[in-house]
Formats: C-alpha cells, sequence, structure tokens
C-alpha cells in the first residue's frame, strides 16, 4: 500500500433547502488502500458519494483525482477521471444482456457499429483477473442478486476505473455471497485499486477496510485505522451516544394465539411458500429472519391477508381460520405493520387521518351505511399522533409530508392503538433513524409485554438478537425448525439463513428440542 | 434552471392554474385568429355574443352542456381511479342507439313518459358500462392497456351504429337518410325553457356532478376509489378489492358516456345518426383534465367548452375564420392546462 | 372458393398491401423508436393528420412533392419537440399530453387547410408521386405485364423509403452504440445517466425522430396514395400503429412484418367486401382492422418485454 493519495475531497459543504446534507468534509484516499466511511442513514454518505462522482455538484469545495480537479456535477468527468461507483440499488436494464449493461456508454455514440466482439474479450478478461465469473451474454434479469453485483462491479471496473465507491455493497446479499465479495475487494487493492466502502456494518468495516472516516450529521466525526481501534469506539462514534437496544424483560409465554401447518402459498413475483409451519404464542415475539428474496414477502402477504394460501391449515386461537382476506384479518385482531411503508403502507397524497382509517374504514366505528366519519376519523388520528408521538403535521395534511420515522409510528400507531392480541411486522425499522428504531422497538416489546403474539419479518439481526424470543429462518421458501433467541450468535443465524440447517441444528442441539 | 418541487399548495394557485391556462390559450387562439385576417378582439366579443348574447344563443349553449358534462364525468371518474377510458366516443353511441333500439319499440308504445324516460335512461348508461367493461376485462385478464383498446373501439361502436341504421334500426320514413327509428314523444325529456332546446337534462347533469362529488369525499366508496388511484398497492394492502372497484369505476364512467348518448336522444334530436357528436367523448377528456378531475370543475369547464364551440361557431360564420378554431382553443386550453397544473406542483428555480 | 384464390392471386391485391403498409410502416416506426427510449406518444394519430395537411399543403402552392415530405417531416419534429417538452423536461402524463397533442394537431391542421383552401364541392388536387413504373420505366418495362411488375413497380419511391427505415432502424437498435443508448434510455434511464449518457437528450432525439416519421407516414397519404386531403383520412392509423408497436414486442422488423400482414388483411378483405357486398354489411368489414388490432395486443400483451421505464418520467437526481 503506497500513500500517494490518488483522490482528495477538500472542504465539501452541500445544503438541501434548508438541510446540510455535507458540511466541510474533508476525506483523502491512497493508492491501493480500502476506505470506510461509516455512518447511520442520513449522516451524508450517500450525498457525498454523489458529488464525488458528479451526480450533485456541492455548493462549496472541490474533487480531485490524481491532483486533477473535477468539474463540479458532470459523472461522464468522473467516469473519465477513473472513478466508479456500485450503487446499493443496482441501475442495471434486467431487459438487456450482461454486456450490453456493461458496453453502455462506453463507445462514441455516433459509431457505425458497436465493437461487441472486443469488449466481450475486455469483459471476459476482467472478470477473470478478479474473480467475478459472469456469463456475458445472460439476460441480466435472469441473474441472482450476488451475480447482478458482480455486473456492477465490472461495469466500473470496464470503464477503466481506479477508484471504486462501494455502496452498502452487502445489504442484499447473504453472508457467504458477502464474505466472497470481501475477498474480491481486498484482491483488488492488492492490485492497486482503491477502495471506498460505505456502510454501517461494523464487522465489516473492521476486517476489510484499512482506515475508517466516521460521518455524523453531515461532518467527519473521527478518522482511525482499523488497527487502532474496535467496534464499540465505532459505534460511539457513529451514533454519537452509548446505542442501548431495549433490554427484554421476561414475559411470561401463554397459550398459543396462532398456528400454520403445512402452509403453501404461489408468490406473485416472489418466492412461494413451501410447506411452512409455526406457532405464536402469547407473550412472545417470534422472528422470521433470512436474505431477502427467499419468502419473506409472501409469508407477510399470506399473513397480512393480501394472499390466500393454496395448501394448509391456519389456526386463530385454536379454530380454524380462512384467510386471505384484509378484512377477516383486521376483524380477527391482527394488527399489520407492511414491509414497505410508502408503497404499502400509506398513500401519500392522502391525509394523514385518511391512511390512519383507510383499512378499518368498513368499521361502523368509522363509517356508517357507507358514509364517512369524518370526525371520528380525525379523532383517531388525533389520539394515534398524541400517543405514539407522530410529528410534522396535522390530522387534514398529506402524509407525504411526515418523514419515514413519523409515518412509520403513524402505522404502528393505527395498528397498536386498539391492543391487538397478534401483531405481524414485516421489517418494521428499515431505513429508520437510531432514535425512530428504537421507538418502535419499544413498542413492539410494550406488546409483547402486553400478552401480544408477535411475529418479526427481519433481515436485520441486532434487531432479531435485541427483540426475538425464537427465531427461524426463512430459505427458499421453507422455514428452519426455531431456534430460541438467547443462543443464537450472528454465525448461528448466518448457517441458519444460508439454509445449513444440519449444522445451525448441531450447535444449538439441546436448545432446537425444547424450544417447538 | 432546474424544477423543485414545490412544499405545499397554495389555494389561491391552484384556482389560478386553469385561469393561467385559459388566458394563455386564447393569446395564442388570438394570434390564429389574427392569421385569418380577422381582428382578435372582435372575433372574442363575437364568441361571447354567440355563446351568452341572446335567448337562443344561452339556450343552445347550456344545451351542448349537458352531453360534455356526461362525458367530462365520466372521464373524470375514470382517470382518477386510473382507468385510463379513452373510449366515451363509442360508449356515446351506443348508448344513444341502445336508447333508439328500446324507445322506438314496444315497450315505447305502453310505458307511462316517466318511467319511460327512466328506463331508457338506464339502458343507454348500461350499454356505456359494457362497452368499457371490454377494455377493461382485456386489461385486467390480459393486461392490455386500455388506452389503446377503448380507442379502437370507438371506430368499431360506431361501425355496429352504422351498420344498425342501415339495416335493422333505419327509420323507411326518412328518405334513404342512414337514421333510426325515432322515439315516441313521451320519451322526451320535458323542455326546461319554452321555445328552446334546452330540456331538464341540464339539472340532471348538474345533479350528478354534485352527487358525484359527494360520493367522492364522503363516501367509504369514493375514499377507496382515490386510495386505489392514488396508490393501487397500499389500496391492496388496506383491503380495497382492487377488481371490483375498477369494475364499479368502470360502470360510472362508461354509464355517465352511454346516459350522455341517451339524454342526446331523448333530449334533443328524438333518433340516432352517424354524426350525433361532433367528438363529445374526445372533449371529456378534455372537460375532466381542464377541471383536473373535479366533478364541480367539470360543469364549469364544460360551460367553458360548450360556450368556445357555440360562440366559435357563430363567430365564424360572420368573420369568415374557419370553424376548426373552436377546437384548436379547446385543445390548446387542455395542453396549457396540463402545464398550468404543473406549475401548481413546482417551480422553476435558477 | 374461386373467388377467394382469385383475390389472392391478383397483382392488385399485393400492391394494395404495400400502399395499405406503408404509412403505417412509418408510423409504427415512429412510435417505436420513442417507446424504446421510455416514451409513448399518442400525439401519432394527430401528428399525421398534421403532416397530410402540410405536405399536401406545401406542394399544392407550387413545391416539389420531396420538398412537401421535408415539411412534413419538419411539422411533426415541431410537435415531437413540444411532446417531450412536456412529457420529458415537465414529466407530464404521456398518455394526457398524447392525447391533448392529437386533438391540437388534428385541429391545428383542419384550420390551415381551411384558411389556405377554400372550400369547394371537390377538394383540390395535386400530382402525386408517380409509380415506379413511370418514375423508371426503363427497368419496368423489363417486367411489364408480369405480377412482379404490377406488384412491386406499382409503388412509390416513399414504400421502399418506408422498408429501407425498418431494416435502417431496427439495424442502429440492435448493433449500433447509438440503439444501446435508446434501449437503456428506456430501461433504466438512471443507468444511462451515470454511464454518461443523457437520457434526456436521447428522449427528445427519439421523439422527435419518431414524430418526424409519423408526420411522414400522414404526407405519404395525401401525396402518393391519393391526391387530395379531406378530414378524418387518418381514419385511427395511428392508433393501429400503437398497437402495432405491442405487436412488434418493440422491434423495427417485426414492425414491419406486423404492418404488412395487417395491411394484407385490410387489401384482402376491401376485396371480399366487393365479392360479398350484397350478403354482408360493409361496415362489419371496416371493423377488421380495429379488431385485428385489439387481437394483436391481446396475443401480444403478455410475453413482450415491455422497456421497463416506459411511460416513467425521468428527472436528474429524483429517484
Amino acid at each position: 500500500m503506497s500513500s500517494r493519495p490518488i483522490l482528495k475531497l477538500s472542504r465539501i459543504t452541500k445544503r438541501f433547502g434548508a438541510v446540510i446534507a455535507n458540511d466541510d468534509v474533508s476525506i483523502s484516499l491512497a493508492q491501493g488502500e480500502i476506505l470506510a466511511l461509516l455512518g447511520e442513514n442520513g449522516a451524508g454518505k450517500t450525498t457525498l458519494m454523489n458529488i464525488l462522482f458528479g451526480h450533485y455538484a456541492p455548493d462549496e469545495g472541490t474533487v480531485s483525482v490524481d491532483g486533477a480537479l473535477l468539474p463540479p456535477g458532470q459523472p461522464l468527468a468522473a467516469i473519465r477521471a477513473g472513478v466508479g461507483m456500485v450503487h446499493q440499488h443496482f441501475s442495471l436494464a434486467p431487459n438487456l444482456t450482461v454486456l450490453e449493461n456493461v458496453m453502455t456508454g462506453t463507445e462514441p455514440l455516433w459509431s457505425f457499429r458497436s465493437a461487441r466482439t472486443g469488449g466481450r474479450r475486455k469483459l471476459v478478461a476482467l472478470s477473470e483477473r478478479f474473480g467475478l465469473i459472469v456469463d456475458p451474454d445472460a439476460r441480466v434479469g435472469d441473474l441472482s442478486v450476488g451475480e447482478r453485483q458482480r455486473v456492477e462491479i465490472l461495469k466500473a471496473l470496464y470503464n477503466d476505473a481506479r477508484i471504486l465507491i462501494l455502496d452498502e455493497p452487502t445489504a442484499v446479499l447473504t453472508r457467504q455471497e458477502a464474505e466472497r465479495l470481501f475477498a474480491v475487494l481486498r484482491q483488488m487493492a492488492r492490485q492497486g485499486l482503491s477502495l471506498v466502502l460505505i456502510s454501517h456494518k461494523l464487522d465489516e468495516v473492521m476486517t476489510t477496510a484499512d482506515r475508517v472516516v466516521v460521518l455524523r450529521g453531515g461532518k467527519v466525526a473521527a478518522e482511525r485505522m482499523t488497527a487502532d481501534t474496535d467496534k464499540a469506539e465505532l459505534a460511539e462514534l457513529m451514533v454519537g451516544r452509548r446505542v442501548t437496544r431495549p433490554a427484554r424483560a421476561a414475559a411470561k409465554r401463554g397459550a398459543i394465539a396462532f398456528e400454520a401447518a403445512g402452509l403453501c402459498a404461489a408468490g406473485a413475483g416472489a418466492a412461494p411458500l413451501d410447506t411452512v409451519s409455526f406457532r405464536l404464542y402469547e407473550g412472545e415475539i417470534l422472528a422470521i429472519i433470512g436474505v431477502s428474496g427467499n419468502g419473506q414477502t409472501t409469508l407477510a402477504d399470506v399473513m397480512f391477508g393480501t394472499r390466500k394460501p393454496d395448501a394448509g391449515d391456519l389456526l386463530l386461537h385454536g379454530r380454524p381460520f380462512e384467510g386471505g382476506s384484509v378484512w377477516a384479518v383486521h376483524e380477527a385482531g391482527i394488527g399489520r405493520i407492511p414491509e414497505d411503508r410508502n408503497r404499502e403502507g400509506v398513500v401519500g397524497d392522502m391525509t394523514i387521518w385518511e391512511n390512519a382509517v383507510l383499512e378499518r374504514i368498513r368499521s361502523p366505528r368509522f363509517s356508517r351505511r357507507g358514509i364517512v366519519d369524518r370526525a371520528a376519523g380525525i379523532a383517531f388520528a388525533e389520539q394515534i399522533m398524541a400517543e405514539f408521538d407522530v410529528r410534522g403535521g396535522t390530522p387534514t395534511r398529506r402524509i407525504r409530508a411526515l418523514s419515514g420515522g413519523n409515518v412509520q409510528k403513524l402505522i404502528l400507531g393505527r395498528n397498536l392503538l386498539d391492543n391487538p392480541r397478534i401483531i405481524v411486522a414485516a421489517q418494521p425499522t428499515r431505513g429508520l433513524d437510531e432514535g425512530a428504531v428504537v421507538a418502535v422497538h419499544d413498542r413492539l416489546l410494550e406488546a409483547r409485554q402486553r400478552g401480544a403474539a408477535l411475529m418479526l419479518i427481519s433481515e436485520d439481526l441486532d434487531e432479531v438478537i435485541g427483540l426475538a424470543d425464537r427465531v427461524q429462518a426463512i430459505v427458499k421458501g421453507r422455514l428452519s425448525p426455531p431456534v430460541p433467541a438467547d443462543r443464537a450468535d450472528p454465525r448461528l443465524l448466518g448457517l441458519m439463513m444460508a439454509g445449513d440447517w444440519q449444522r445451525a441444528g448441531d450447535i444449538s442441539a439441546g436448545e432446537m428440542a425444547h424450544a417447538s | 434552471m432546474r424544477l423543485e418541487k414545490r412544499e405545499s399548495r397554495s389555494p389561491a394557485l391552484m384556482l389560478l392554474a386553469p385561469l393561467m391556462a385559459v388566458a394563455v390559450a386564447l393569446v395564442i387562439v388570438g394570434g390564429l385568429i389574427t392569421l385569418a385576417g380577422a381582428s382578435a378582439p372582435e372575433a372574442f366579443l363575437k364568441i361571447i355574443t354567440g355563446a351568452f348574447g341572446s335567448r337562443l344563443a344561452l339556450t343552445e349553449t347550456l344545451t351542448r352542456c349537458v352531453p360534455l358534462i356526461l362525458t367530462g364525468l365520466a372521464a373524470a371518474v375514470a382517470f382518477r381511479a386510473r382507468v385510463w377510458n379513452i373510449g366515451a366516443e363509442g360508449q356515446f353511441y351506443l348508448g344513444a342507439a341502445a336508447v333508439a333500439a328500446v324507445g322506438s319499440g314496444a315497450l315505447g308504445t305502453i310505458l307511462p313518459a316517466p318511467v319511460l324516460i327512466g328506463l331508457l335512461a338506464l339502458t343507454g348508461a348500461i350499454a356505456g358500462a359494457v362497452w368499457l367493461l371490454l377494455p377493461l376485462w382485456m386489461r385486467l385478464r390480459f393486461s392490455v392497456d386500455e388506452v389503446v383498446t377503448s380507442l379502437l373501439l370507438n371506430f368499431v361502436a360506431l361501425l355496429i351504429v352504422s351498420m344498425l341504421l342501415d339495416g335493422p334500426m333505419k327509420d323507411p320514413l326518412a328518405f334513404g337518410w342512414p337514421q333510426s327509428l325515432p322515439v315516441p314523444d313521451d320519451a322526451m325529456l320535458p323542455k326546461l325553457i319554452e321555445r328552446s332546446r334546452l330540456h331538464i337534462g341540464l339539472l340532471a347533469a348538474i345533479a350528478i356532478a354534485l352527487l358525484l362529488h359527494m360520493v367522492q369525499s364522503r363516501t367509504v366508496f369514493g375514499l377507496q376509489t382515490r386510495a386505489t388511484g392514488l396508490n393501487p398497492d397500499a389500496a391492496r394492502f388496506a383491503g380495497v378489492p382492487p377488481v371490483s372497484t375498477l369494475i364499479k369505476v368502470a360502470c360510472l364512467s362508461g354509464g355517465f358516456a352511454g346516459l350522455a348518448g341517451a339524454i342526446e336522444v331523448i333530449g334533443v334530436k328524438g333518433y340516432v345518426t352517424s354524426d350525433l357528436s361532433p367528438g363529445f367523448g374526445y372533449s371529456g377528456i378534455v372537460i375532466a383534465m381542464l377541471a383536473n378531475l373535479h366533478p364541480i370543475g367539470v360543469v364549469a369547464a364544460a360551460l367553458y367548452t360548450a360556450a368556445v364551440f357555440i360562440g366559435a361557431d357563430s363567430m365564424s360564420r360572420s368573420l369568415g375564420v374557419p370553424t376548426a378554431i373552436a377546437d384548436v382553443t379547446v385543445s390548446l386550453s387542455l395542453l396549457t392546462m396540463l402545464v398550468a397544473v404543473f406549475f401548481t406542483q413546482y417551480r422553476i428555480r435558477a | 372458393m374461386t373467388e377467394l384464390t382469385d383475390i389472392l392471386s391478383a397483382a392488385g391485391l399485393w400492391a394494395a398491401m404495400l400502399r395499405i403498409a406503408t404509412p403505417l410502416i412509418f408510423g409504427t416506426l415512429g412510435a417505436l423508436i420513442g417507446e424504446r427510449a421510455g416514451v409513448l406518444n399518442l400525439g401519432i394519430e394527430g401528428i399525421m393528420t398534421f403532416g397530410a395537411v402540410t405536405g399536401w399543403l406545401v406542394v399544392f402552392n407550387g413545391a416539389d412533392l420531396w420538398v412537401g415530405v421535408l415539411a412534413a417531416a419538419l411539422a411533426g419534429m415541431a410537435f415531437g419537440l413540444l411532446h417531450a417538452l412536456m412529457t420529458v423536461t415537465l414529466g407530464l402524463s404521456q398518455h394526457v399530453t398524447g392525447l391533448g397533442i392529437t386533438l391540437f394537431a388534428s385541429s391545428l391542421g383542419y384550420f390551415i387547410f381551411r384558411l389556405t383552401t377554400p372550400a369547394a364541392s371537390t377538394p383540390p388536387t395535386i400530382t402525386p408521386f408517380q409509380p415506379l413504373s413511370s418514375a423508371m420505366p426503363g427497368i419496368a418495362s423489363l417486367f411489364d405485364g408480369g405480377f412482379w411488375g404490377a406488384v412491386v413497380f406499382s409503388q412509390t419511391t416513399l414504400t421502399f423509403a418506408a422498408i429501407a427505415m425498418a431494416g435502417l432502424l431496427a439495424y442502429i437498435i440492435r448493433a449500433t452504440p447509438l440503439g444501446l443508448a435508446i434501449r437503456m434510455s428506456g430501461e433504466n434511464p438512471h443507468a444511462a445517466e451515470a454511464q454518461g449518457i443523457n437520457p434526456v437528450v436521447i428522449r427528445y432525439g427519439t421523439v422527435m425522430i419518431g414524430s418526424a416519421l409519423m408526420a411522414i407516414g400522414g404526407a405519404f397519404l395525401t401525396l402518393s396514395a391519393f391526391n387530395s386531403f379531406f378530414p378524418g383520412m387518418v381514419q385511427g392509423r395511428g392508433w393501429i400503429c400503437i398497437a402495432l408497436v405491442v405487436f412488434a414486442t418493440w422491434r423495427p422488423e417485426r414492425a414491419l412484418f406486423g404492418a404488412l400482414l395487417f395491411a394484407f388483411f385490410d387489401a384482402f378483405q376491401l376485396r371480399l367486401q366487393a365479392v360479398l357486398a350484397d350478403s354482408v354489411p360493409y361496415q362489419l368489414f371496416l371493423m377488421v382492422p380495429y379488431l385485428i388490432s385489439i387481437l394483436a395486443l391481446i396475443v401480444m400483451a403478455r410475453q413482450a418485454r415491455v422497456p421497463q421505464a416506459l411511460m416513467q418520467p425521468y428527472r436528474r437526481g429524483e429517484r
């Protein structure tokens, strides 16, 4: 590793209206170095990288590569200077082939013929050199998530990138896929590439990076060599205070509130469910973990009443339950917290009170003979907003005006206000800032405390370890046997998520039996 | 220079937008009139007097309003739930033909007038609704975009009507003109004003607009359709049945368009010809957009459109400006309205 | 049965097929390249009408036929620019804007036509494009009297231009960097932007070129197929083109095939109509094109790979 700075960001400031996303940030990157940019959601990491890559022009400050200034706000200039970016959300066209995705924009637009043969040769050479194996002629839509990420990296390398920026690269990968990726990244650094790894996962930062820059509130909070620090210090620097996940008080496990046996369901564009069985007990949180796309969505749909199971039995408090209808699920007293609050949870252009009552509008409490009781709806929304600390609007304002955390609190509130006996929450804290996460966790634990049965579908292992009593992993639409959460360390959960239930079972051998 | 989303929309701006849009459209139309060798101020004056200046003008404008309100509502109710019904023209014709077929038959002679009128109105609405359910079914069953199918079905509907007028529905007393048998006098709507063509259909259309507004703003159905239109995924999650909501909306939308045809027959003409509609269905789309899909706004936009058509007709006769200027005015108003609505949501930042 | 074989073996049928297909090929290609870049242009019906008026008027006032075609293309481009301004820059609904442009372009076309051409009982005429047989009598005489002579040499240059255009666009889209840039803009404009391609420019370009092709398709009607303009002459051809784009699964070579197939049915029904005039109402035959279009949509809609970003506005920095 040489110490020659290949990339310098000097005194970058970027404002969006009244919000300062980056405040006087300076960072430098040496050749052959892996630098981690650590920070919570909203700390300004992504804005900073978008400035570096020319998607945004900074209000103040400069970016230079190899000592030469980059013109602000021009992605092409960044590409030409050798900067490549691998976005968290892949920027690929599923209907085009790998080669076509990679070659877009690499040739003069007005050439009479695209140099496919040469392009393919270069692509194959690159993928062999770095161990990024993928078929150049495959349609990207047919590839797995891990393969698509390889295409993203190859795209940058194809443009002769010497500086590679990876934005949350492991967010969608299994543990095994992630480990493979880190091996590739270290290999790249050894061959002289310089990498910036944007992350909020402490483990991967500690194992992969040479140096860490911690961003907080848009400013550089600290800079450390990974050799000189540890996870605890980084966590504290990142949050700016000691984080306390809610402590799990022991709750008394009650009767079986909900049971599924041999459940099968087709998925609409999602993985189907394959003979799934589980039990929800009162006063207990059952967590369903897994890498996204393994059937979580279909499981949630069945629990939410938006999908009818094809086979299997559902029992609600011991009695057969039909399912397949949102109204029936609602009437059964099951609270529903959807996976994607903006897509399914709320209608952005409707008011806060309308969003509060939409799923229970048929109840006589909010409508009579088809006429909406507006006053009752507004009162309900006011009650939620007061009790769940929803800030940023009044019931008659459009919900679009609220922040993500406040929207989630409203969704939580409209479900929890009536003390449901069963609660299904899918990814309830995804994309929320730390403060909102704590609030959501508190509420879920509170519900458990008063005896509700909870199903928590989550990809955040810290969350699962902090909240759950028992854990089942979902892999290719099948559920693993349950494991008690107090025995579940990240390694065990990793094995479960990878589908290696045999080994996972060996590790938690004794516990398995009495947990189910 | 770039566009920035406004944080809130002021009510004043929302009200000002359509007025600005119409003003800009009229300035451009003024240029075209000047190009045609007439004086623009004089032409606009003639349009206004031609539309409102006399008892005859006023009643004609209001008579023209009736089908336009209904086709405007047809488009507005559908677009709000993201059902792209571009087929109001065909639904209009089938509604009209169904009314003429039923009304000129045996039923027309035995039923008392109020029952007959009610029955005929319902017949027209059902015919129109069926003609929209067809493309909706194709969308739900085969995922075919209903924009193109409902458009293509306009041509098919017109040909069906033309075929009926040549065949089973032909009036033998019409000197060979393709014209349907007339409905009996009992089926005709009472006049609103004596010695004019203005009939009580106007009150019915306005009442329907008010009723629709109440339904959309106060009822469970209104809330649910609005949610479906704005965010179908969230509506589904909240237990709004997507298919049946779309079907209900299509029945309303196609029903309004069919009713427009029915009322044009039993209110004005008494029979069907294959040129019964000078593009009422297409104008309905413009009217709905001018009204920003608001039912009460539809009434105002329909009045504007009717006035442009009736007024421009008389203006062009006296000043020699081609009558197509009316269609130019209305379609241009649509385009400027789209831009105006955009600027209620965005502002330009240097 | 003999009537059927008579119709099928007559050169007239196949010549009519090529003639009927020509405006459809232009229109379908025009709509197709816009959609490939992500913009649906429902202005097509009006733009074809306006092209028909413009081309005819320019020639009627003494200009060369090709100047008429050029004028139509430029007029089409102007409406394409308007459509792009509203749908690409402002990100307005492509459906509604397109319909608005159709209404505006056709009414403006009628207005200008009426303004410049006094009303007369028989519409004024021009001398349209001549068939190849009279344009190049030397070669044509070699095939004189034969089947191919009657089919191929009865066409005008514009028909061959349409077919060549399909080949050219197929090549551009499949094999050139520009074609890849167009496809990427229609599949994922954010990715295109990240790879140094400006999807806004691509969308403006394809919509304007596409609109020019639509207008040329309209001009074919007044400068080649007929020799005069009359209101309503486009007769829903634009909408049929929109359906043909889906039928062609967004590929120019299939668009050519689809337009020819469609035109074959149309030409065939016209002849069948003459035979069956007494027993079947003519309106049933006239319905055939629209019904075929709907059928084509149903057959292809499920299997087609729709450009992923079709009808999605793209604004820089907004996701």
